[in-house]
């Protein structure tokens, strides 16, 4: 098994593209080893990305925020800034593992990962972030809700990477938030997970929102009718209701041991509601 | 292939050491540079026993590869008292009696420790939550974050 760490995304492009075995990227590695060490995977060739300097950054780009790759969910938390404006996104990213954990799962590993239950991606998806990927015909963008084509099915092409992804300019009045509900109160998988984003006037309607379910389908959903629900509302009960009722009419969950479909459809509407009220909340005091 | 031939700092000392790919830093450490405070629970990044500090961060060993560390500093359990002076943390430990079989000590010390360097007025909610990823079978967690918090009050104390 080869491992490589190279300093730039030209090397790590091409490395990948040039294998001829199963290949595997690595930045916290808190899947892939685990991965490794219970014979799911056995890559002939690992790239370590954590040496590329864009994978590694938290910048400021046009208004907005583009964060690596390879960034950690501690380093998100401990930022000064990232936590007001995408209280979200950073709370979904710490919701994985431990404090320990924390220390080396990244955004890119979540999403790359392939799983619908990861937490930091309706996060993302209802920020309207994008990815931003390396290969060998160069650079692309791609909405984060079109990266995840089902469980670990990727539309990454041959040789390419994740390197960072955009948070768009937050208009004021703008907030977000995720839940996750799972048996227990730590360290454990999202039996449903959601994540709204929201942009409110001064007269308290809601102006702009997306909202992303996790755990409910083969993929982490997109739902563009519970964001309907919410634009032009000022969520009183019959706008909760609305988005409670689309969030639950694009579930299509799986039943099994962690949570049968009738339940995960229940509660998708529950925390979409519940992630909503608190993102509007936070949305008034931003 | 050739192992890779690895050079990194270890509770502050200089250390080479040639590995495998697929070994971890933990196999690192423990067969390797035969410090074996370190333990491996569950291998999978759930228990905490291997805890270390890499590059000032807390980390399970188990989900590191050895060939990561190039460059990098290690801070283990051994690191952890000066000489015959133990850690507070350490101290404490012993006076609470905030262990038995002794497996997961080791991260549990390291992962505290590495909240105290954060803050030494943590919530027990906030010890608590710290150490959700350190597991203990024998104890229980009551004394284990008692010590915590009594190591903490002193060290406010000075």
């Amino acid at each position: 098994m080869r491992y490589e760490a190279p300093e730039s995304l030209e090397g790590a492009v091409a490395l990948l593209a040039a294998a001829t075995g199963d290949s595997r990227v690595l930045a916290g590695g808190t899947d892939l080893l685990v991965q490794m060490r219970t014979d799911i995977v056995d890559p002939e060739l690992i790239v370590d990305i954590k040496r590329i300097p864009e994978t590694r950054a938290i910048t400021e780009e046009k208004g907005g925020w583009r964060i690596g790759a390879a960034v950690t969910g501690a380093e998100l938390k401990e930022h000064p800034r990232l936590t007001h404006v995408w209280p979200g996104v950073v709370e979904a990213a710490n919701l994985i593992g431990s404090t320990q954990v924390q220390g080396r799962a990244t955004l890119g590993g979540n999403l790359c990962n392939g799983s619908p239950a990861a937490d930091s991606v309706p996060a993302l998806i209802a920020a309207g972030a994008v990815a931003t990927l390396a290969g060998p015909q160069g650079t692309r963008d791609l909405p984060v809700e079109d990266v995840m084509l089902g469980p670990r099915r990727l539309a990454l092409r041959k040789g390419e990477i994740v390197v960072s992804f955009l948070l768009p300019p937050r208009p004021k009045g703008s907030s977000d938030a995720y839940l996750r509900f799972i048996p227990r109160t730590e360290m454990d998988i999202a039996v449903v997970g959601a994540g709204v984003s929201l942009t409110v006037d001064g007269a308290g309607s809601i102006t702009a929102a997306r909202v992303s379910l996790g755990a409910v389908a083969a993929r982490v959903l997109l739902v563009a009718e519970a964001a309907q629900a919410l634009i032009g509302s000022r969520l009183d009960r019959p706008a909760q209701e609305r988005l409670e009722a689309a969030a639950r009419a694009a579930c299509r969950p799986i039943d099994d041991k962690r949570g049968t479909t009738e339940f995960r459809i229940e509660v998708a509407g529950v925390l979409a509601r519940r992630a909503a009220l608190i993102a509007l909340d936070r949305a008034r005091t931003s | 292939m050739a192992k890779h031939h690895i050079e990194a700092v270890v509770n502050g000392d200089a250390v080479e050491f040639l590995c495998e790919t697929e070994e971890t830093l933990l196999d690192v450490l423990r067969d390797t540079l035969h410090l074996t405070g370190s333990k491996e629970g569950c291998a999978s990044g759930d228990c905490g026993a291997c805890s270390v500090m890499l590059d000032g961060r807390l980390v399970c060993a188990c989900l590191v590869l050895g060939c990561e560390v190039g460059g990098r500093h290690v801070e283990t359990i051994e690191g952890m008292a000066k000489g015959e002076t133990l850690h507070p943390l350490q101290q404490r430990f012993l006076e609470h009696a905030a262990l038995q079989c002794g497996i997961c000590t080791p991260g549990f010390l390291v992962a505290g420790k590495a909240l105290l360097e954060r803050t030494l007025s943590p919530t027990e909610t906030e010890v608590r939550y710290w150490l959700a990823g350190n597991l203990c079978r024998c104890t229980g967690y009551d004394k284990i974050v008692s010590a915590v918090m009594d190591t903490a009050a002193a060290m406010r104390k000075g």
